[in-house]
Parts: C-alpha cells; structure tokens; sequence
C-alpha cells in the first residue's frame, strides 16, 4: 500500500468539507473493496476519509411506505433487521448472499452502490425495486444512479446519505454464483413495484440493467410461464473466462423464471 | 504517525502506526500475537479472522487505524494451555485440521458463528463457513469439530 492520510470526520458536513479540500481523497466505508484494492496499488489516492464516524449515514427506519436505510449500514446490520425482513424480505435474503460472512460483518450497502462492481447484488435490488438514493445534495432514482462501469451518478464531492426503497407487492432476487469467487456470474432480481413490474440483471454486462422485454411480459402475466419462450440476445453482454456472453443470455432467461417462480412463492409482504 | 489505542484481548494497547498498517500487522508485529495468520494477501481465505467488537472479521481488510477506540480478541485470547477454549478442545478431539494454518481463522469464525446461532445445523455451519479456505482437510473434520464445540459451548453456559 502506498501512504495516505487518514481523517475520521464526525458530521457529515464535516467529511463534505475534507472531500472539498482534497481532490484525490477518497472516501472509505466498509473496507471490504478498497482496502484490497489499495492493497494491490491499483488506487493510490491521498487520504482516505473514514465514513464509520458520521451518524447522518447510519440507521435503518421506515417513513410511510418506504423503508430507509443509511449508506454506511453494513450488510449483517441490514439481515439482522427486523424492519427490512418484514417489508421487503427478498431484500434481506439478497444481502445474505453479499460475499461472505466475514466480508458481511463490515462491508456497506452504501459503499456497494457506489463502487458500483459489475457483479454486485445489491444493485440489482435497488435498480429492480425502484429505490432512491438519497446524497447530501439531491435524490438519484435508481435508473439514473448506475452511469457504468464502476461509475455512479455521484458527483466527485458528493456524499450518498441513505437509500429509501418502496415496498414491493412481490419479489425475489436468484443468483447463480461463479463457484470459485462467489460473485455473481449471473443475478436477476424481479420486483413489483406500485403495480409495474421490474427485472434487473446484475453480473452479464458492464453495469447492472433492466431487461424490458421480461417486463412487458411479466407485466402482461406474472408467471414463470410468460417469459419461457423468451431468448435473450447475447450482443453487449460480457463474455470472459468465466462465461460467454451467450452462456450469460442463456442464464438471464433461466434466473428469471427461477426469481419469479420463487417470487411467487413468497409469503405476502407488509407488516 | 498517528497512534491507536486498541483493546487486545482485554489489555489496553496504545502505538504508534503508519495510517496503512493493516489490523493484521499490528497484531502479528507490534504486538507479536502471531496466532493470526496471513494466508492470502488477497481478502480471501479467513486465516487472519480475529473479533472486532464482537463480531468476526477479516484483520487483513481493515486498517489498524480503523480499529482504534475498539475490542479485538485474537486466537491467544479465548482459552490457555491449561485450559483450551471449548472450541480449540473440540478441534482436538476432531482433528479438525491438517497443517492447521487456518485453524485460527476457522476457530475465531465458529466461536461467533455458535454465539450468534447456538442451534446451527450442519448445513449452516457449511454455508457459515463461506468466508475460511482449508486447503487440507476438505472440512469434514472442520464442520464435526464446529457442531461438537457448539454444543461444549452450550453446556458450559
């Protein structure tokens, strides 16, 4: 690793003022990506600012129908909520599949967002139930927050705050792990949202996206069945030593008869 | 450089660190507790587990500067030679290592994976066991030390 300075800002407005001041700073949350990455020099930035101190980006509470949860909430906080399982259960058993228990012991839902990995879960969740991500500034809607690859809609002195999801009327989130890294190699996660229905993919292109035309269908008729003869096209999707691109249009389709059946079967939300 | 005070295995421990010095290294450096190993240098294999505030974690993933103010407790911290933690006994008695590299890691993850969930089946304790590589034993012996050492753990409350 190479040297930086360390701050540990205790408000919110304090960390703004630290991330003003210094261009190559860069923001730390729960470690579980950057350390390695500094790790590897492959980032070499001049001071790290340490989130854990700020209480604006902490909590997890409900106003109304939407479910809040602050950007330095860590992944075992979010499963051992009882508010989150109760109003959007898949979205506790998506994070219980975030890496491993080590990793969901200090890493963030607000640093997965805005790192922003091709291959997270957690975006998928939040592109696919229409969530709002909430910075110091402004409201990002989740279809306008994931720009590409590694790349957010954040500005580069921006802070995401907390995340605000509506509560679906059913959901469920499949994903088929690359064995060996544990990431996802495909992740397709199905939501109904205020009476539209929403399919995002994680882990098959540069960025999490919404697969439309599974949306039509659903939206006609939410059943496995309406999207089984349905073939996904395999141009822009990734194609590497873990999968060809056709072998990932190939598992969209499967996860995604897979995610609806088992969205299906969910007991009914709401507390 | 900054200093850190951390509480380690109950003493409190007040140095001074570059801000890059890893959890690991201050623990297996600067304080010469080299129970907690490295084994991958990648954020991979669970061998340098070690309790921050009472949950487990990767030592190697965090910043020692991050840990001030906090609790760890590291594999010298559970029992004594005298009197093995009841889930370094269960290891024994199981033979749940081979060349025992990992064993600290897995042993600082099963303690706070039966703490959080007494009851674990042996599928939970498998899929618990996600984050700690074995290159040995290919974790039967592993998961049979873990649910023996649950239930030592539950009879000695």
């Amino acid at each position: 690793m190479y040297q930086f300075e360390y701050h540990k800002p205790t408000s919110l407005a304090e960390a703004l003022g630290l991330l003003a001041e210094d261009a190559d700073a860069k923001l730390l949350a729960g470690g579980q990506t950057l350390i390695p990455t500094l790790r590897q020099r492959l980032v070499s930035p001049s001071a790290l600012i340490d989130l854990a101190g700020v209480p604006e980006l902490t909590g997890i509470g409900r106003s109304g129908e939407l479910l809040s949860i602050g950007a330095m909430s860590r992944y075992a906080e979010i499963i051992e909520s009882p508010m989150v399982r109760a109003i959007i259960p898949s979205l506790s058993r998506t994070v219980e599949v975030v890496g491993d228990p080590l990793v969901r012991n200090r890493g963030t839902i607000g640093g997965s967002l805005a790192n922003n990995d091709p291959t997270a879960d957690l975006t998928a969740a939040v592109l696919a139930l229409d969530a709002t991500v909430v910075t110091d500034r402004r409201s990002i809607s989740a279809d306008a927050f994931f720009v590409d690859l590694f790349e957010t809609a954040l500005e580069p002195c921006e802070i995401l705050v907390r995340i605000e999801f509506p509560r679906p009327s059913r959901s469920a989130y499949i994903k088929f792990r690359n064995p060996a890294s544990r990431y996802a190699l495909v992740g397709v996660f199905v939501a109904e949202v205020a009476g539209r229905v929403r399919v995002a993919v994680t882990g098959a292109g540069p960025k999490v996206f919404r697969e439309l035309m599974f949306e039509e269908a659903l939206q006609r008729k939410f059943s496995p069945e309406a999207v089984k003869d349905l073939e996904v096209s395999a141009s822009g999707l990734s194609s590497d030593l873990h999968a060809s691109a056709e072998y990932r249009a190939n598992l969209i389709s499967v996860l995604a008869r897979r995610a609806v059946s088992a969205a299906l079967n969910e007991p009914s939300h709401g507390i | 450089m900054p200093d850190v005070t951390i509480t380690v295995n109950g003493q409190r421990e007040t140095r001074a660190v570059e801000t890059r010095t890893l959890l690991v290294h201050f623990l297996r450096e600067q304080l010469r507790l080299t129970g907690t190993h490295v084994g991958c240098d990648t954020s991979q294999c669970g061998a340098c587990v070690v309790h921050l505030d009472g949950r487990s974690v990767k030592s190697c993933t965090i910043l020692a500067v991050q840990a001030d103010g906090a609790e760890v407790t590291t594999i010298e911290g559970i029992g004594t030679e005298e009197k093995l933690h009841p889930m370094q006994e269960a290891f024994r008695q199981h033979h749940g290592l081979q060349c025992g590299f990992c064993t600290p890691g897995m042993i600082m993850r099963a303690i706070d994976l039966v703490d959080r969930d007494p009851d674990a089946d042996e599928k939970t304790v498998r899929h618990q066991l996600e984050g700690n590589f074995c290159r040995c034993t290919g974790y039967q012996n592993i998961v049979a030390a873990i649910l023996a050492g649950a239930i030592a753990m539950r009879n000695q409350t």
